[in-house]
């Protein structure tokens, strides 16, 4: 079985690479560099980078010290769920919970100050999509993410869950007050 | 040594082992018929998701969505991969398939898996999506039907592997395996590392299920999942580009522009493309951001620079094959009289445009790190990637399907007229949906989310009403999408069933060389295409790049605009 049509051209390595492919190979390798650099350049002069600071927690662990903080802070109710609306102190902690099918509680924040929002769900994996502004995080049960943020518009904002958590998923709906 | 025979076909000089010829009948028959439930499928899950329709309840539209994913992305796309494998290595290399044996117990693991896992979520206590996150739970069949699916794909795995060891041994190809089998065996490789990865997260899981693991840490069930989910997309991109290259040989007889390029960016594939599964967690708690920048970037974007490669070289192929034959007018003479009128050519060519303007462009912009936050879990990442695994991967199948009923179910196409349209239906308005899905996802509008309006929240929250345009526009463009799958449908099963016969050829009790200047010829050629300036390429690269750049730098402004946060 050995004489089969030899291939055209079997030393297909020593062939030559055509300049036009050079500078596209070329083009694509740094492109690729100002791709990766840029990662970089904004980790360092960015405004918005997602944090890294996470904790292993427990429901029980969390849902006390969120609890906790609800009832101190909470200054009004609202809608018939009487949902607590907790003012958060700028420079401080924040306890959001996401759990089937709510974002609890309702905060309210100033423009231009820093929070430290700590992210937790209850159950399963569920989304925390900032709408109108458009930021999405995962949330992941058992760990708990803390996130700065600053709030840099006024209005009211809706946590949208955007994680499939099942069959009242289209209902988990937050909110937070910006002023 | 071998018991098989050797059909030669008169019509491309192909040659099919027998035994293999049966195999890649029953695995593309499998596939296609997965699509089409998946295509139903994808009907309920547009018109729930087109605002004025809302044709089904939260329940049923989860459940569809949970088959449409696993229809479309595992079986349809898996069951086809097989096909290919073992043409790519059997017929494109003239040898005997090693281990006929095998293959089957591949296609009926795969089959009941299908089954299983299908029959599964039909009943309704499954739909937990294509990703099944921990600690959400499916019924132990669904994961058990994946396992059996992902075993079985193993094995074709190996049975391509063994072939490529038949045909060294019996010396059927001199010097290095074409580049197609090339490309296909980049695409096996990955697709070992893909489900190995897969079977170490699934199994603990279906053990899970059944009780016998008490618990599954949701972060690592993601980490480890994506490296199955995304890397399996990963072999599709590896298979889709082999099928391109086929396709270009044998329609117009083109040659890389190098060869050796084309095989260093395959093999930049299998060393970086792994690491994707990094592309799901940047949004993540637990992983830090040197980890994300590393994995996310495919170390310093290597795959994506060869995938830019493939993007060059692919269309240049084409034209400098055309300008040799005489369409040297202008920049784009090759272009426009390439032969559109065949499905074959116009569904590559449609799928390797759309692949890299608007699947690559906007893959690179959703993994970049801190641009994730913009759009993860929004209905971008579903725009995104139905830009590359439709109109990549599905529609290059489906054009390498036009090519083989003639050549592999020895029928005449049914319905021509229908048939050269379709590529156009389907890229075309596939191109539309998933710019428009992007849109709305650029908007944050959510994916796998049944209701806009939010009803039974406890208060509103009113989308932009450009979302809801965006949305309408995606119920309407995947109308069309689905009758375009379903014109490929009709004519795949209508040429099977009412097409002519057409002629099966010598049987040969012997391997037999490869006819010269046949399609088999052209689909094996080696060595690069001779020097002839390609400037339309050129033009059309550097408007990807120009597009790219552009694309790329909007988002970082959009970012910057929204709330701060570290």
């Amino acid at each position: 079985m050995s004489a089969l049509l030899p291939p055209s051209q079997r030393n297909w390595f020593k062939q030559p690479i055509d300049k036009m492919e050079w500078l596209w190979i070329g083009l694509a390798f740094v492109w690729g560099m100002i791709l990766f650099f840029m990662m970089i350049y904004w980790h360092i002069n960015g405004k918005q980078n997602l944090s890294n600071e996470t904790y292993k927690s427990t429901r029980e662990m969390y849902s006390a010290k969120a609890e906790k903080w609800v009832a101190e802070n909470t200054v009004r109710k609202e809608t018939e769920r009487e949902i607590p609306v907790v003012k958060a102190k700028p420079g401080e902690d924040v306890y959001l919970i996401a759990r089937l099918w709510e974002w609890w509680p309702i905060v309210e924040m100033e423009k231009g100050q820093t929070y430290r929002v700590h992210l937790y769900s209850m159950d399963y994996n569920h989304g925390f999509s900032l709408q109108p502004t458009n930021i999405n995080i995962q949330v992941v049960p058992g760990y708990e993410h803390v996130v700065k943020m600053t709030p840099n518009q006024a209005g009211t904002f809706a946590i949208v869950c955007n994680e499939f958590c099942g069959i009242g998923h289209h209902s988990m709906l937050g909110r937070i007050y910006v002023k | 040594m071998s018991e098989t025979t050797y059909r030669i076909c008169p019509r491309s000089g192909m040659q099919f082992d027998t035994k293999a010829e049966k195999l890649m009948r029953w695995n593309a028959v499998a596939g296609v018929l997965a699509l089409l439930v998946g295509g139903i499928m994808a009907l309920g899950v547009i018109l729930t998701r087109w605002p004025s329709v809302k044709l089904l309840d939260a329940e049923t539209f989860y459940l569809v969505l949970t088959a449409h994913g696993v229809d479309m992305l595992l079986v349809w796309i898996i069951f086809f991969e097989m096909a290919v494998l073992y043409f790519t290595s059997s017929t494109l290399l003239r040898c005997r398939l090693a281990t006929p044996g095998w293959a089957w117990v591949q296609f009926w693991l795969m089959a009941i898996g299908a089954v299983i896992g299908n029959v599964a979520i039909l009943s309704g206590n499954s739909s937990v999506m294509f990703t099944s996150y921990a600690p959400m739970q499916a019924s132990h069949w669904f994961y058990l039907g994946i396992i059996l699916f992902a075993v079985g794909a193993l094995i074709g795995c190996f049975v391509f592997m063994g072939t490529l060891v038949v045909a060294q041994r019996d010396k059927t190809y001199e010097g290095s395996i074409p580049l197609v089998t090339f490309g296909a065996l980049t695409a096996c490789i990955i697709a070992i590392f893909t489900l190995l990865q897969g079977a170490a997260i699934l199994v603990p899981t279906w053990l899970w299920s059944l009780g016998v693991v008490k618990e599954i840490d949701a972060l690592a069930y993601r980490m480890m999942w994506w490296g199955l989910g995304h890397s399996s997309q990963q072999i599709n991109v590896a298979a889709h580009v082999a099928v391109w290259y086929l396709i270009a040989g044998v329609v117009l007889g083109a040659k890389p522009l190098s060869e050796k390029v084309s095989r260093m960016a395959y093999f930049m594939y299998i060393l970086f493309l792994q690491l994707a599964s990094a592309h799901h967690l940047l949004s993540d708690p637990g992983m830090s951001s040197e980890w994300k920048v590393l994995n996310t970037s495919y170390f310093m974007y290597f795959a994506v620079m060869a995938s830019m490669i493939h993007g060059f070289t692919v269309p240049g192929a084409i034209e400098a094959a055309q300008r040799k034959k005489g369409f040297t007018n202008g920049m784009f003479e090759w272009l426009r009289k390439a032969p559109w009128g065949n499905p074959v050519f116009s569904g590559m060519f449609i799928s390797l445009v759309s692949f890299g303007f608007i699947g690559g462009i906007t893959g690179v912009v959703l993994g970049t790190e801190q641009l994730n936050m913009l759009m993860h879990n929004t209905f971008y990442v579903p725009g995104h990637f139905h830009a590359t695994v439709v109109s990549g991967t599905t529609l290059a199948f489906m054009s390498l399907t036009y090519l083989l009923i003639p050549i592999l179910f020895k029928r005449e196409i049914a319905f021509p007229k229908m048939a050269q349209a379709q590529p156009f239906v389907f890229g075309g308005s596939m191109a539309v949906l998933t710019v428009v899905m992007m849109g709305a996802g650029t908007l944050g509008v959510s994916r796998r989310h049944w209701d806009m309006a939010f009803s039974g929240a406890p208060f509103q929250y009113e989308w932009p009403g450009a979302a809801y345009l965006m949305m309408g526009m995606t119920g309407f463009f995947g109308v069309l999408a689905c009758i375009g799958g379903a014109m490929f449908l009709i004519v795949t099963v209508g040429s099977l069933l009412i097409g002519k016969k057409l002629d099966d050829g010598q049987i040969s009790a012997t391997c037999t060389p490869h006819p010269k200047g046949s399609v088999s010829d052209r689909a094996t050629a080696h060595g690069d295409a001779e020097h002839v300036a390609v400037p339309g390429t050129v033009a059309l690269a550097m408007l990807l790049l120009a597009t790219f750049v552009l694309y790329y730098f909007v988002n970082w402004k959009y970012l910057s605009e929204v709330w701060g946060l570290s």
